[in-house]
């Protein structure tokens, strides 16, 4: 197991070092360059020409790429030319808005896909099971940002309901502890930031859920269904167990073992923020300071939010990895 | 778990989540109970400002917040465009125009307590003066570079020596400023907001000045990040990054009319959709940079959209490289070609007009006289046959994902104008680039046709025209036009006010006579508040100061 793991992170090495490669010269190669969106009309040759050479863009791409090497050895990934600070800082501030959104989401994505998956599989055949695979189907399609502008217009505009966009309402006085509003929250017993701050998750996490939910949602009922056609649950129910034994002991058992795969793929995947969704509503996560950094051309930005993204997603892979072989004992790691 | 258990559970969780977001709603309602003078008043703001320090910055919304913090020497009317008194009650210019004396008003005090007073004044003009090292770059001092050339010790030779001499406290609220050469910059720049006037103490205790460039990375000092000290009705407490909000309250000892409102917050919501529906959700109460669609349905609702006058000009890039192009012949088939009066009313927002030339009409210089060029498709078709046009395929570029204060949607404006040049018979290429791009490539004059515009930042005629048109061979236009690049150098070197309006007049005259390109509209940006917030006069340079703001219930 141990040397599972060593391997899995060693195979890391090469994955970033080939990633910032290509990134780097394809961001380089763009036309363009940070200091046009820096200037706007302002810009006269003779300016922009100083400022690539102040942020040292007129070098060879290899020298570029060296200095880029040398720094993120040091664990520095530059400044962010957006916002002038430390791309690790940027990071570490809107992680917290992004995780806060991807946990609501799967919160509401598990907590209703693998029961009403599994209730359309028990009750297979039926109008539950067949509405359930159409909502499914229709959760995948549906578009998360008009997802979101519909869920606003409903939940906010028309019975106010909800607010609109934000983590906060603007002025709310709280303490930053963790930079989760919830759990500093709870911590420092706001519980008006506690509750100001779910009621500004519930609708980006019930848009951004959409798309998770519907897949668990058919992963359930398609693994559930398979479990049930198995002999040991003819056998388990023929000896008499009760209903919720036979469930819990024989057919969720086995039948979440891919659910739980997706579930962490998934999650992986949202933790590289939702653009659409953290735009929509206005949350300043992960998500949305890439979509800027792609504007403005921000190239240490880009490079440094991108490789942490890369990490990430190889750690998650990695922990599903290992949580697998945990889970199913038919399953062991080399 | 059972299933009527799992009922249960689902049960209760629903009616926590309820409890705590009835919670939540009764709290965030308490607080309209208040005080009117106690009140905190929201702005939605499309983009985050870059800096809090206004020497560093050149983007809008860092101007903005620094608009209600600092003050400069000079500013424009509440509302308008004439340049009044701001931190000098009065001042006067040698007859040579390198001579500038200010006469401060009296018993101004910065947000720490010290006073305001020409000591200040001086401190503030030598500290941009002799900014050295990572200081120099165009990117760290952009306005002073743009408008005062160089330092007191340039680094590099590509920096043009300094137009600023010196400045001189002569008595306690007498600072003169001295020049090299004379510039028709002045004394509209004494109005920039990058110029405004700072704290010395804090300046000398926070280290201001300590920006670092080290490879790529500009790392500003934290005082531009977190602080700023200057004499405006507005302080600043703190920057919430993590919420993208910038928060302000009232300065108490203001000495001008101290603000109806205890709390100024700055919210950034980039989404222009997401940004209407904070208004009439009532998160915020008022913002910037509406949505031409939008105003119509605003102002429907019921709320403030009161419309500015239009400080900028939208013109028709034409590339005189192209030879069919240089011809005078074809560029006035394109003026009579395109049906300006109907774009300006079905494409912008209300209050925008037909541009006659490459002012708008607030703008001293601007003349009532130019050569006019109306909407005669048939007089173009006869043009462009007596140039052997007829026919001609020309590249129209525009830009995508960006929507600017003269140019709200981009695309309908190129769609329209393309239509009138191919119902006179021109073949258009159509090339669509994101703004980043497409500057660089309006810059590398590769269009033969482009859209692009300008927003003044002063009244001064030069920094619409001398802008556009003063290289003696404009890197976009290429066209070379000595006549009117000597009058440019003349006007700017004129000291006497009064006389480069008139000149101003003569030049438009004559560039509206060449034709380089075709001026097309002034287009006012909306700001929107909401039924119960009054007081702010909307400006055509969107300078509002927020210290007049007020809500009526």
């Amino acid at each position: 197991m141990f040397r599972f793991i060593i391997r899995r992170l060693l195979q890391l090495v090469p994955t970033l070092f080939g990633l910032s490669v290509l990134l780097f010269v394809w961001l380089r190669r763009l036309p363009g360059g940070p200091e046009t969106a820096l200037l706007g009309e302002r810009a006269t040759p003779e300016r922009v020409a100083q400022i690539r050479a102040m942020l040292g863009l007129d070098q060879p791409i290899h020298v570029q790429y060296a200095r880029f090497m040398r720094q993120l050895l040091k664990l520095d990934f530059g400044n962010s030319i957006q916002t002038g600070r430390p791309v690790t800082q940027e990071f570490l501030e809107r992680f917290p808005a992004t995780i806060e959104l991807t946990v609501v989401a799967m919160v509401i994505a598990v907590g209703v896909g693998i029961p009403l998956g599994f209730l359309a599989a028990r009750r297979h055949g039926r109008w539950l099971d067949v509405g359930t695979v159409a909502a499914s189907l229709i959760g995948i399609c549906i578009p998360v940002f008009f997802l979101a502008y519909l869920l606003k217009y409903v939940f906010a505009l028309q019975f106010h309901l909800l607010p609109t966009q934000g983590r906060l309402s603007a002025g709310l006085q709280r303490t930053d502890i963790t930079g989760f509003y919830v759990l500093d929250g709870i911590m420092t017993r706001e519980w008006d930031v506690v509750a100001d701050s779910l009621m500004h998750l519930m609708l980006p996490g019930l848009a951004l859920s959409s798309i998770p939910l519907a897949i668990i949602v058919r992963m359930t009922r398609a693994s559930v269904l398979e479990v049930l056609g198995e002999d040991y649950v003819r056998t388990a129910e023929a000896k008499g167990l009760t209903e919720p034994v036979v469930r819990r002991r024989h057919i969720l058992r086995n039948a979440l073992l891919p659910v739980v795969t997706t579930v962490g793929l998934l999650t992986g995947g949202l933790l590289s923020g939702a653009v659409l969704t953290e735009s929509v509503f206005a949350l300043n996560g992960v998500g949305s300071f890439v979509k800027d950094a792609i504007f403005y051309k921000d190239y240490p930005g880009l490079m440094g939010f991108i490789l942490i993204f890369a990490i990430t997603y190889v750690l998650v892979n990695l922990a599903v990895d290992i949580s697998y072989s945990f889970i199913d004992p038919r399953v062991r790691v080399r | 778990m059972r299933a009527s258990r799992l009922r249960a559970v689902l049960a209760v969780s629903a009616a926590a989540a309820l409890a705590v977001g009835l919670a939540g709603c009764a709290e965030s309602q308490r607080g309209d109970q208040t005080q009117a003078s106690d009140r905190t008043l929201i702005f939605g703001t499309a983009g985050e400002p870059k800096v809090l320090d206004p020497a560093f910055a050149t983007d809008g919304e860092s101007f903005r917040i620094a608009r209600q913090v600092y003050e400069t020497l000079l500013t424009h009317e509440e509302g308008g465009t004439k340049i009044v008194g701001g931190l000098a009650e009065t001042w006067e210019s040698s007859p040579d125009g390198k001579a500038w004396t200010f006469h401060l008003r009296k018993n101004v005090k910065f947000h720490d307590g010290t006073d305001f007073n020409a000591e200040a004044v001086c401190f503030n003009f030598d500290r941009w003066y002799n900014w050295s090292g990572p200081l120099q770059n165009p990117a760290v001092s952009g306005y002073w570079q743009d408008t005062f050339g160089g330092f007191a010790k340039n680094e590099s030779p590509d920096l043009p020596p300094s137009k600023y001499k010196s400045c001189t406290a002569k008595d306690t609220y007498t600072a003169v400023i001295e020049f090299n050469e004379v510039s028709s910059t002045l004394p509209g720049a004494f109005t920039l907001t990058a110029f405004s006037i700072s704290s010395p103490k804090a300046l000398k205790e926070n280290n201001a000045d300590q920006v670092t460039i080290s490879g790529e990375n500009v790392t500003y000092p934290e005082y531009a990040l977190t602080k700023g000290v200057g004499t405006g009705p507005f302080k600043i407490v703190k920057w919430d990054r993590t919420n993208k909000e910038t928060v302000l309250e009232r300065n108490d000892d203001y000495w001008g009319d101290k603000a109806k409102v205890k709390t100024l917050i700055f919210k950034t919501i980039s989404d222009n959709t997401a940004r209407r529906q904070a208004l009439e959700n009532g998160e915020i109460h008022g913002y910037d940079l509406v949505a031409p669609a939008d105003v119509p349905k605003l102002q429907s609702a019921g709320f403030n959209v009161p419309t500015r006058e239009a400080f900028n000009v939208l013109y028709l890039g034409i590339g005189h490289d192209n030879p069919i192009l240089a011809k005078p012949e074809v560029r006035q088939a394109i003026a009579h070609a395109v049906n300006r009066e109907s774009l300006v009313k079905s494409k912008l927002p209300p209050g925008a007009e037909v541009a006659t030339q490459f002012m708008p009409p607030n703008m001293d210089g601007w003349s009532p006289d130019v050569k006019k060029y109306e909407y005669d498709p048939e007089k173009a078709k006869q043009l462009l046959k007596s140039a052997g046009a007829e026919g001609a395929t020309l590249k129209f570029y525009y830009p995508t994902e960006v929507s600017r204060p003269y140019m709200p949607d981009p695309k309908a404006i190129f769609e329209s104008i393309k239509a009138d040049l191919e119902a006179v018979g021109l073949k258009i290429e159509t090339v669509a680039q994101v703004w980043a791009d497409y500057l660089d490539t309006v810059d590398q004059a590769t269009p033969d046709l482009w859209l692009l515009g300008w927003t003044g930042d002063y009244n001064e005629g030069y920094n619409f025209i001398g802008t556009f048109f003063g290289a003696p061979k404009p890197s976009d236009f290429q066209f070379s036009n000595p006549q009117l690049y000597e009058a440019l150098k003349k006007v700017d070197q004129e000291p006497d006010r009064d006389k480069r309006i008139e000149m101003y007049k003569e030049i438009n005259k004559q560039i509206m006579e060449f034709l380089p390109g075709l001026p097309i509209s002034h287009s006012p940006p909306s700001i929107a508040f909401a039924k119960n917030v009054t007081g702010v006069k909307p400006s055509p340079l969107t300078a509002e100061v927020f210290n007049h703001a007020e809500f009526t219930s």
